[in-house]
């Protein structure tokens, strides 16, 4: 019960901790850890405006994002709830996230939203194929089928006993990461040129609460993804590590930002089939 | 450069010679207008080899003549000039709708269209996300890949040239300053040199000197700016955070010398409004040095990442042909491998003796962002120079010019930082201004822009854009 308190709490500091350690990296003061606090305060406040040309799968887009990100936090590691085979279903709250996304993007009609969209789907089709792959191999190395148990079951002797397969998994996680939450080198949160945008571009016309619910639902996400990481760098089951191993985790996340360009976004697809390869290796260096 | 004739001198070719003259001679359109007063096309024509300016002109009797487009494509922008300002229509002209749009004339969406199931139009601006001047930009694409970009512009337009008539006045020099806001300079240089040549005013060494060092300290600013824009475009934070920093202190040298950061203020007829002493000359030297060490820190680190010369590279392209044929301009021209630098080319005296024009050839985003480099270089070594030149130049001799001679034509030449700046003076009778006609280098340029997107990806766009960073007032005037 507390692992789902704790992300509901923590999870929009991870964000400020991101734009702290670019802060850092670029000399600047920075906004502060606790701003998407603020913002989704300002947020929730707000009062509704939808577009006439929108209809009622527009308004379903924020508030099922939001539901399948606090379920998925039922499944966690550490967590209250966990089946044989919940690891698809959670996989798949994550595709049901993005797909209202999209189609509340393409609800809208804008020339803008549909491109967006379009490249979601596109990247999410590569993404899909190495997460899968690679929880293949965790699934054979820990003999479990729960997300709980998968990710809660790795320890060190994991580590020193399949050491390169766990390494390649958490290289590969790391990339999804990136992807799955729009981060540098796959997509900039922070670009104002909308021609570029992968994720930001689909949200455009949501706002106030419905704006708010995108956000901290996209926070929790960074979280379930960084929490799922943190149990296979840190292989120590407690929650209090695992906490540790999200922020760092999320310093990681800053610094790559910091040092790297973003991909031109035809080179997305091949640094993705590239993870596939790395995972299929990972699979056979098992052996 | 400065070239001056009385209007009688302009030799006269009637229109199929003239078109003859630009196509055989492949020679470089820097003005082609029309002067109302006495119904002529005027065309100003560079040769960059020889250093020289040739002017003809060509009657008008009615209102429609044949387009020289069709033979000769640089032409294209300034007849649709024409005929917004002047309702001359070019006849055969391929595209021939206004530039900017004028009052009633905004709502002309003739956009030109790529029909089909699978093609898609994507309207961008006027209103921007970024802090940034307004157009319209619409792209025909094909899934992510651009076939056509249309530039539409004219959202600044603020009528300067038409204000300019029967000047000099008080706002004359004010005008010129804001003409495009980031290269008050390189405009103020062009309409001093204007006045100064139709008021046989000869300026002396250190107001030069301190005209140049003005001029290239925009440079710096700008291109240091355009540089950690560009990397901010490919979402590259290391050198996006400095220069942001270290165009503000480019911009503080300015204020330095003149109290603007924009240096306006700085450059008036007849001379400068500020000089430097010996003091004042140290300090500067030992701002310049602190702030270009920690330049080249900043996009050094650009140049070390594989992943920036990835996007850099081959993104954007424009071939030479493109530039020759259409007309293109400065550091734009410069980065097909042509050697267009009104500073080297044209007669400045000794006062450019110590510059080297830096060239590239692969007309892509790599070309102009390493030529913003290598020019920002040589624009440092240019100041060094200049200020030890100033050390010990004579002292400023402040000369008011007198009435300006009636009834000529000047023709003014400037390097900008975009590129050739061209200010074109015919005075009347009592020598009042009759017509003033401004060509920024953005007019030239634009079109370069459209172009090196064909068969690009969309998401490329704003990072092309910004390789080039045209004036939108600069274009609109």
């Amino acid at each position: 019960m507390i692992t789902i308190i704790l992300a509901l709490i923590l999870s929009p500091l991870l964000l400020g901790f991101v734009n702290q350690t670019k802060a850092f990296f670029a000399g600047r003061v920075g906004v502060p850890f606790t701003q998407l606090y603020f913002d989704l305060f300002k947020l929730f406040k707000k009062d509704f405006v939808y577009s006439k040309t929108t209809t009622w799968v527009f308004r379903a887009g924020p508030i099922v994002n939001i539901s399948a990100a606090l379920i998925i936090l039922f499944f966690l590691p550490l967590s209250v709830m966990s089946f044989k085979g919940d690891i698809i279903l959670v996989m798949y709250l994550l595709g049901l996230m993005r797909f209202f996304t999209i189609v509340a993007a393409l609800d809208t009609g804008s020339a803008f939203e549909g491109m967006g969209a379009a490249r979601e789907v596109l990247y999410a089709i590569f993404a899909e194929i190495v997460v899968f792959t690679s929880l293949i191999a965790l699934v054979y190395l820990t003999q479990s089928l729960s997300l709980a148990e998968i990710f809660g079951k790795i320890s060190p002797y994991h580590w020193t006993h399949y050491g390169p397969t766990l390494g390649l998994i958490s290289f590969v996680l790391l990339v999804i990461l990136l992807l799955e939450n729009c981060r540098i080198p796959f997509d900039d949160p922070n670009t104002h040129l909308e021609l570029t945008m992968i994720h930001e571009v689909m949200v455009l016309d949501h706002g106030s609460f419905d704006f708010g619910l995108i956000q901290y639902a996209s926070s929790l996400k960074l979280w379930i993804w960084c929490s799922m990481l943190a149990h296979v760098l840190l292989p120590i089951s407690s929650i209090w590590s695992n906490v540790v191993g999200i922020f760092l985790i999320s310093i990681l996340v800053g610094i790559v930002e910091s040092t790297m360009a973003r991909f031109k976004l035809i080179r997305i697809p091949q640094v993705l089939l590239a993870c596939f390869a790395l995972s299929i290796l990972s699979l056979f260096l098992m052996r | 450069m400065i070239y001056k004739t009385k209007i009688s001198q302009i030799p006269l070719l009637p229109l199929g010679a003239l078109k003859n003259e630009l196509v055989k001679k492949e020679k470089r359109l820097s003005a082609l207008f029309f002067h109302p007063a006495d119904r002529h096309l005027y065309v100003v024509c560079s040769d960059d080899e020889k250093g020289e300016l040739s002017l003809v002109k060509t009657p008008i009797e009615t209102y429609r003549y044949e387009s020289l487009t069709p033979a000769y494509p640089a032409a294209h922008l300034f007849e649709r000039e024409i005929l917004e300002t002047h309702q001359i229509v070019p006849e055969n002209h391929p595209w021939p709708k206004p530039v900017r749009y004028l009052k009633d004339l905004i709502g002309d969406t003739n956009f030109y269209r790529i029909e089909g199931l699978e093609s898609h139009e994507v309207a961008v601006g006027p209103v921007h996300a970024g802090v940034i001047e307004p157009g319209h930009f619409r792209f025909q694409c094909h899934g992510e890949t651009v076939y056509h970009l249309e530039i539409s512009l004219g959202y600044q337009h603020r009528g300067i040239e038409k204000k300019l008539i029967g000047g000099p006045s008080l706002r004359t020099l004010p005008y010129m300053e804001t003409l495009a806001g980031d290269t008050s300079i390189g405009h103020a240089w062009a309409f001093c040199k204007n006045i100064e040549s139709l008021s046989n005013v000869v300026v002396g060494e250190r107001e030069n000197l301190l005209r140049a060092i003005m001029l290239e300290l925009e440079r710096l600013a700008n291109h240091t700016g355009d540089m950690g824009a560009l990397a901010g475009d490919v979402g590259f934070l290391p050198t996006l955070s400095y220069c942001g920093r270290l165009r503000g202190d480019y911009l503080n040298m300015s204020a330095f010398i003149c109290g603007s950061r924009f240096g306006r203020g700085m450059l008036k007829p007849g001379g400068v409004s500020f000089d430097l002493s010996l003091d004042q000359i140290k300090e500067l030297e030992l701002k310049l040095d602190n702030v270009f060490k920690d330049t080249k820190g900043a996009i050094n680190v650009l140049w070390h990442s594989n992943m920036v010369l990835n996007r850099f590279e081959g993104t954007g392209v424009i071939t030479q042909k493109e530039a020759r044929d259409l007309g293109f301009v400065g550091m734009v021209a410069r980065s097909t491998g042509l050697n267009l630098d009104v500073r080297k080319n044209f007669d400045h005296g000794d006062l450019y003796n110590d510059l080297s024009i830096a060239v590239c050839d692969s007309g892509d985003v790599f070309a102009r962002a390493t030529l913003r480099w290598l020019e920002m270089k040589n624009s440092y070594t240019f100041i060094k120079s200049a200020l030890n030149k100033l050390k010990k130049a004579p002292p400023l001799n402040p000369i008011k010019p007198g009435p300006l001679e009636s009834d000529s034509l000047a023709v003014s030449l400037v390097e900008g930082w975009r590129g050739e700046i061209c200010h074109v003076n015919i005075t009347n009778s009592v020598g009042m201004f009759s017509t003033y006609k401004v060509i920024d280098p953005s007019f030239h340029n634009w079109t370069a822009l459209a172009l090196s997107l064909r068969n690009q990806e969309i998401s490329d766009f704003p990072l092309c854009n910004k390789s080039f960073n045209l004036s939108y007032c600069g274009h609109d005037l």
